[in-house]
């Protein structure tokens, strides 16, 4: 089974769609990062998503969105509700399946972050996928745990006080990993491949597997709707976000640019970043670079 | 019958009613005075003599989502909890009703923070009456573990498929040591057949579940959700009267009157100060007193109809409850009213708001409290919510 799904490609993989019909604006991210991963998880997966955009725009009764089996939790509830269904079903006997959480980053940082440490400690028979859009948009797109310095967003106004988010992204690839987690990854709906790549070592691993995966918004970044994808691929070219893995105890750095795309040029395309100064985007690049030194210096890299 | 006697406390017997039922998943979440019975399923596990997942979350809200995410593929779920950790995991409690997932907790009725108080009330439970869940109260050890069996029956039942809190007052029930009657395993598994239901994710027929809904259909969800609380009155009174036949115990199914056919004032309690209740009668009954006492086992779903005909020759009644909705009165003595009242009868009625956060309820207060409805009965005015015991008075009287 294992080499037979290690090469799903844009080429071989199915075009079955699990997650059809709903209602996310145009040119979601989110979306896209649901599709690819249950297309690669395949039939017998039970999926979990939490209060957030991707479950309010796939389950309005009576316009059911999965065609596999899927629930909404509570906010807090994504890992911990994953956790009973992996229990529930092992102790039914149902074997060969997968438990997959997609949460946001909200869901994710902030108010699961508690379920996701115990199911992460517990070692459970889970994957675990963030979909990272850096706001809670399904609320009106106010401020996260993820939400990058800078931003705005409507709880952090671009005004001369707040000037948007003043705080930096926690970093949850790292605190997953801090966990002595089996597998865990980021990845970018901009770098699909490289997603699928890392949905299918989840799906081999034993044990817990998380997957950060970067997920542009185009309602809540003030961007155009056809360039998502786009700006899931200039993040990591611009070295605002990185592709790498966490396994077998080490970190591993997927790809590594020698240059950097420009940031600024990056920022400028968002709504939200409008209103950075020189000063601000310095800053930015001061904190990539930072970023960058350290996995460099501390990572295996690509 | 070949069943045994073992000398437990209410926790170990609700323990013991869990294994016989074969629960498949059991997650929570440590409190005070619920811990035992978690510790003594999580030792049957251990043992091998349930076959069980045991979940260590690390939360309450958690160990409700888990039982959530069981239930979903069809598994039988247990947890228990208590006081804070019930309120923590309120959201959890609508939503695993909403769910319509037959989930059994076992909830050690504590006192609210703050003041903070490990001791027992039931403001806990009481507070949570609009969750969704049915929810019973138990008088002792044998009770808890019966109530186990028959909590799974009802909220299995097609039906109903709604979630049951079975309630043991903290403390004075969970961990008081009585001799209990143990239920044959087979016994148990004729009377309660595996799990089934068709509202689960199921391969076969993958389903979307725990979705949204607009105003255009919500309310017709909770319309069918409301239904089933009510035909569980039903249901539960079948379960209990076959569970008598087989294992010769009975508990009168919604509530349990005792004494109370000719009975004048009739006291209406919940939980395990009933035995109290009942030795009191039995006392006054020996003086020529027409006493009884009324215990009510499910408030939800609420025995309007039982209450009713059991009341229905008294003078006076009175309500004894551990809870109170602050500004207005103890949460049963408001249903109780609510019952008369549709009906047309007028009858004078008291209540009695005693044992906050512990503080004991001797047979003495039970005796001031017939006294008071005596009183009442014939013609004397009388405060309609008295606090019992109380020991400072701030009414400047
Ligand atoms: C306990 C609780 N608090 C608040 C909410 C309201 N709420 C629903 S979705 C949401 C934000 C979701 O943000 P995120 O997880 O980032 O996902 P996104 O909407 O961006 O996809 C909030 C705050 C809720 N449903 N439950
Ligand atoms: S607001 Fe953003 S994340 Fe939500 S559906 Fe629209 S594009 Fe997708």
């Amino acid at each position: 089974m294992g080499n037979e799904t290690k090469k799903i490609n844009a080429r071989n993989i199915t075009d079955k769609e699990f997650f059809y019909g709903h209602k996310g604006c145009a040119g979601c991210g989110g979306s896209l990062a649901v599709r690819l991963a249950l297309k690669v998880l395949g039939e017998r997966t039970y999926t979990v998503l939490p209060a957030g955009c991707m479950s309010a725009v796939g389950f309005v009764y009576p316009q059911l969105c999965f065609s596999t089996n899927a629930m909404i939790s509570t906010f807090a509830g994504t890992a911990s509700m994953l956790s009973g269904i992996a229990a529930g079903a092992r102790a039914l006997g149902i074997k060969d399946f997968h438990a997959v959480g997609i949460a946001g980053d909200g869901g994710t940082a902030d108010i699961g972050i508690q379920a996701l440490s115990g199911a992460i400690d517990r070692n459970e028979q889970i994957i675990y996928i963030c979909y990272d859009n850096e706001a809670y948009m399904n609320t009106g797109i106010q401020k996260s745990g993820l939400t990058p310095f800078g931003a705005r967003t409507t709880t952090t106004p671009a005004g001369q006080n707040i000037h948007g988010s003043i705080t930096q992204k926690k970093n949850m690839f790292e605190i997953a990993a801090a966990h002595g987690i089996s597998y865990a990854a980021t990845a970018s709906i901009g770098y699909a491949q490289d997603f699928m790549n890392k949905l299918v070592k989840a799906k081999e691993v034993k044990g817990t597997s998380y997957i950060h995966v970067y997920a542009p918004c185009p309602t809540g970044w003030g961007t155009p709707e056809d360039i998502t994808v786009e700006l899931g691929k200039e993040v990591v070219d611009t070295g605002l976000w990185y592709l790498a893995e966490y396994e077998n105890g080490s970190f591993k750095l997927n790809k590594n640019p020698e240059e950097f795309l420009p940031v600024e040029e990056f920022l400028r395309k968002q709504g939200r970043f409008r209103h950075l100064d020189e000063k601000d985007i310095a800053q930015i690049i001061e904190s990539r670079d930072k970023k960058w030194e350290y996995i460099r210096k501390n990572w295996e890299v690509a | 019958m070949g069943t045994s006697k073992v000398f437990v406390s209410g926790n170990e017997a609700a323990a013991i009613g869990v294994k016989l039922a074969r629960a498949h998943v059991i997650s929570a979440y440590p409190i005070t005075p619920q811990t035992v019975v978690v510790e003594r399923l999580s030792e049957m596990v251990e043992a091998g003599e349930l076959k069980a997942e045991f979940i260590h979350v690390e939360s309450e809200h958690s160990a409700m989502s888990a039982a959530m995410g069981a239930s979903a593929v069809g598994a039988r779920a247990f947890t228990a909890t208590s006081s804070q950790g019930l309120l923590y995991m309120a959201e959890c409690l609508h939503y695993a009703s909403g769910g319509r997932f037959p989930i059994v907790m076992m909830n050690a009725n504590r006192s609210l923070a703050l003041p903070w108080s490990i001791y027992g009330d039931q403001r806990d439970s009481l507070s949570l009456l609009d969750s969704g869940w049915l929810q019973v109260y138990v008088e002792d050890a044998q009770e808890s573990l019966d109530m186990m069996i028959q909590a799974y029956a009802i909220a299995e039942h097609k039906e109903v498929l709604t979630p049951v809190m079975v309630n043991l007052d903290g403390f004075v029930l969970t961990h008081t040591y009585e001799l209990v009657e143990v239920p044959r395993q087979e016994d148990v598994d004729e009377f309660l057949p595996p799990f089934d239901t068709e509202n689960k994710l199921d391969f076969e027929n993958p389903k979307n579940m725990c979705f949204s809904s607009s105003p255009s259909d919500n309310m017709e969800f909770k319309y069918q959700q409301h239904k089933a609380a009510l035909k569980a009155s039903e249901v539960i009174k079948k379960v209990d009267q076959s569970y008598r036949e087989k294992f010769g115990r009975g508990y009168g199914g919604l509530v349990d009157g005792y004494r109370c056919d000719d009975a004048e004032i009739i006291l209406i309690t919940l939980g395990s100060i009933t035995g109290t209740c009942r030795v009191v009668v039995d006392e006054l009954r020996s003086q020529g007193k027409k006493v009884g006492v009324l215990k009510i086992r499910f408030m939800r779903p609420f025995p309007e109809k039982e209450i009713l005909d059991i009341t229905r020759g008294a003078k006076v009644i009175g309500v004894l409850e551990k809870d109170i909705s602050f500004g207005y009165e103890g949460t049963v003595y408001t249903n109780v009213n609510s019952a008369l009242i549709k009906s047309g009868r007028i009858i004078k009625s008291y209540n009695f708001i005693a044992g906050l956060g512990g503080r004991d309820i001797s047979r003495e207060d039970i005796k001031y409290m017939y006294e008071y409805l005596e009183q009442a009965a014939s013609g004397a005015e009388k405060e309609c919510v008295k606090f019992i015991n109380l020991g400072v008075d701030t009414d400047g009287e």
